[in-house]
């Protein structure tokens, strides 16, 4: 309750703030970019903990791909991708706390839907990871597929979009189930290892961390193959300030687009003094104005590949060993995925 | 004291009219609250619908597309959003209700346990007490959460009698099939608890009259089980157990209660359990000792005194506070949210997300707490006003 009655709280003073803020003209930065740039740092809202996408060491260090798109985004508007304060949020709070400017950003494994882009008031750039919701099962229960799960109790977060799939999936297959809906991440998966559930439902791509380091022996539990819906995961923003929104969109195509052209954080100096081509010339700064006309420093994209790295680089980094997650779809275009950058000129 | 009677002799100028500066404040007072309210709502409307946030409670009605774990009536993922809210309303209201009954049962027992002259159960009441109080109802909540996760798995489940189970998938036992004689045997427990009143009101009539005491626990017992009892027997005394039992993942049939729910349930009313031990014990040593000694010295029995002496006092200090007690406990519920028990705030919280609109879905949750407090409010004001002492 005392959270809601915060948010709820939040809201109101947010929106009794941002009344002032209104009508900006578009020489100057719009308000967030104005906010982060005073503040000197980006509030980023992120997952309390998984595997992949957003957790933090033992030294409090967060590490994820969600997590490297916030320092993508401060490295090209601050230049430095370290000046980032990460807020840690549920799936029930992480649009209200967008909503009411507590974080400037979401980039917290969060589904594009047309509910989310519409009524609640929000933009979101180009997906940066596709995935699908998945199930984990213990082996011992001797499910091998979905049409195996009838009658189970099925451990998921509240106001997901996997909440939803499973009621369509299991009402599509006419089998009954026991929902367990935690908000909080380790409940959540807590309940299923200790058995409250027979089975843990997320995103797909989320299952693999928790296997590989909440279970007491991996080897116990399967993830059950199929992926049975499409979520593509992207960066919200609030709607309404443009600006804000174009850099989220184009910090992300550019990670696409230096992986396509081979740059990387290690030849990214190199060929910028050196290259002859035009484009790798425009994206990190040597010749054009893309910085300006988003009202950024001209080396933005040349900073979120020296410290952040291409899309290959982040992919690499948060889904290497030990989880070793297939790039399937992940991948670039030009290699039968996804990933597909936009022209940069 | 009404307002005219204060009423000043007039000197001079009506400003110094007592009672026509205390209307002044109190209007400007309403007036006040009244615009910073105003303020408030026309804030909100005006920048959820600058930022583009949908507004309205045309949600209540579209399909929710949410299953939800355990309900009270039927629901579907196909069901609106105002029944899942009703589902919600339901378990809170469930989890509340039973709450309220036992840990009063448990806090009346606590509370003269802890002023028993038996070493033993003073000792086990006041540690029950100190530890139930000084401990957060978060805790307590999680803590049983947690202990109800550590039981074994339903294939090796416990089993306290045959044909109830204790495992990690919550408690499930036999339970009586539907049958349409039920209904008629619970107006027979009203008619029983309706003759119980009136033999109680007899023999303290006779007894004021006559001088003669008439014992009525145990004919006032045979009345309240007598009177549903006769009524089943005339239905041929219909009873088929559904007995549960293990089918594929889960047990099927008999009475299922959620781990959640057991956790909840136990966490709150063990902390509202203790409160309530404190407020009888000092309830029952707030009746002088005096009075207890002179009930002796004209020969009132001992349990005469504690019916007739002490409890009747002893109420006027009790139930003020245990009102309190009800409502924290109501609003405690809420902490279901934590171990996924899906009461009010629980499908409150997944509403507003799958929604976006989280002024209404909290509108609607502090809504309905204020109504369930006040009708628990307005239900003990009337329960004080009879037990109260008339002074006379």
């Amino acid at each position: 309750m005392t959270k809601s009655i915060k948010t709820f709280a939040a809201l109101a003073i947010a929106g009794a703030v941002s009344m002032t803020s209104v009508g900006v003209a578009l020489a100057e930065d719009g308000p967030t970019v104005k906010a982060v740039k005073e503040r000197g740092e980006v509030l980023c809202g992120v997952h309390q903990g998984r595997y992949g996408f957003a957790i933090a060491d033992n030294q409090g260090k967060w590490k994820g791909l969600d997590v490297d798109y916030c320092r993508a985004v401060a490295a090209a508007v601050l230049g430095d991708s370290e000046k980032v304060k990460y807020i840690p949020l549920g799936s029930v709070q992480r649009f209200p706390a967008l909503q009411s400017g507590e974080v400037d950003m979401l980039s917290r494994t969060t589904t594009v839907t047309l509910t989310r882009d519409s009524a609640l008031g929000l933009n979101f750039g180009p997906p940066t990871f596709y995935t699908g919701t998945g199930f984990m099962v213990r082996k011992s229960i001797g499910a091998t597929k979905v049409e195996d799960l009838a009658g189970a109790a099925v451990c998921v977060f509240p106001g997901s979009t996997t909440e939803k799939n499973i009621a369509a999936l299991f009402a599509a297959k006419k089998m009954t189930y026991t929902p367990v809906v935690i908000e909080s991440s380790k409940q959540l998966v807590s309940s299923y290892m200790t058995g409250r559930c027979d089975v843990l439902s997320m995103d797909q791509a989320g299952l693999p961390g928790h296997q590989q380091f909440d279970a007491d022996n991996p080897a116990d539990h399967m993830i059950l193959p199929g992926v049975f819906s499409k979520e593509p995961l992207g960066v919200g923003v609030r709607a309404g300030d443009d600006q804000w929104f174009d850099i989220i969109k184009w910090v992300t195509h550019a990670t696409f687009n230096a992986e396509e052209w081979g740059i990387t954080s290690a030849n990214a100096a190199e060929l910028k003094a050196s290259t002859t081509d035009i484009n790798i010339q425009r994206l990190l700064g040597a010749k054009g104005d893309l910085g300006k006309k988003l009202g950024l420093e001209n080396d933005w994209a040349y900073n979120v590949i020296t410290q952040v790295g291409n899309y290959g680089e982040i992919y690499a980094r948060n889904w290497g060993p030990p989880l070793n997650l297939d790039r399937g779809i992940n991948n670039l275009w030009t290699n039968g995925g996804l990933m597909y950058g936009f022209p940069m000129k | 004291m009404s307002a005219s009677d204060n009423k000043q002799p007039t000197q001079g100028s009506f400003i110094y009219d007592q009672w026509f500066r205390s209307i002044v404040y109190q209007v400007l007072l309403a007036v006040g609250l009244g615009y910073v309210g105003w303020a408030l709502f026309s804030n909100v409307i005006e920048n959820l619908d600058r930022q583009g946030i949908a507004t309205g409670w045309d949600f209540l009605w579209t399909a929710s597309g949410f299953d939800i774990g355990e309900s009270v009536i039927e629901y579907d993922a196909g069901d609106s959003y105002g029944r899942a809210l009703l589902v919600g309303f339901l378990n809170t209201l469930r989890v509340a209700f039973l709450g309220i009954i036992f840990a009063t049962i448990l806090g009346v027992f606590m509370g003269i346990a802890r002023v028993s002259k038996n070493w033993l159960l003073s000792t086990i009441s006041s540690w029950f007490v100190e530890i139930g109080r000084n401990v957060p109802v978060v805790l307590h909540v999680i803590f049983w959460g947690t202990i109800i996760l550590l039981l074994p798995q339903p294939r090796d489940a416990m089993i306290p009698f045959e044909g109830a189970f204790i495992m990690n998938r919550g408690i499930v036992m036999p339970f009586p099939v539907y049958n349409d004689a039920y209904p008629w045997v619970g107006l027979g427990l009203i008619a029983g608890i309706v003759g119980v009143v009136l033999l109680n009101r007899w023999a303290q009539r006779k007894r004021e009259r006559t001088g003669q005491y008439v014992g009525t626990l145990w004919s006032g017992l045979a009345v309240l089980i007598g009177c549903p009892l006769v009524v089943w027997l005339a239905f041929g005394a219909p009873l088929i157990w559904d007995v549960p039992s293990l089918q594929g993942f889960n047990f099927k049939g008999g009475l299922q209660l959620s781990p959640e729910f057991v956790a909840l349930f136990v966490g709150i009313t063990v902390y509202t359990a203790s409160f309530i031990a404190e407020i009888v014990r000092s309830g029952i040593q707030s009746v002088p000792g005096g009075q207890i000694e002179a009930a002796g010295a004209v020969g009132l029995r001992q349990g005469f005194i504690m019916r007739y002496v002490v409890i009747p006092q002893a109420l006027r200090v009790i139930v003020p506070p245990t009102a309190s007690q009800y409502l924290s406990l109501t609003k405690n519920s809420s902490l279901g949210v934590l171990i996924g028990y899906p009461d009010l705030v629980n499908i409150g919280n997944t509403t507003l997300n799958q929604t976006g609109q989280a002024v209404e879905a909290i509108t609607i949750m502090m809504l309905v707490y204020l109504a369930i407090s006040i009708v628990i409010s307005l239900f003990m004001n009337f329960y004080n006003r009879v037990v109260a002492i008339k002074e006379r």
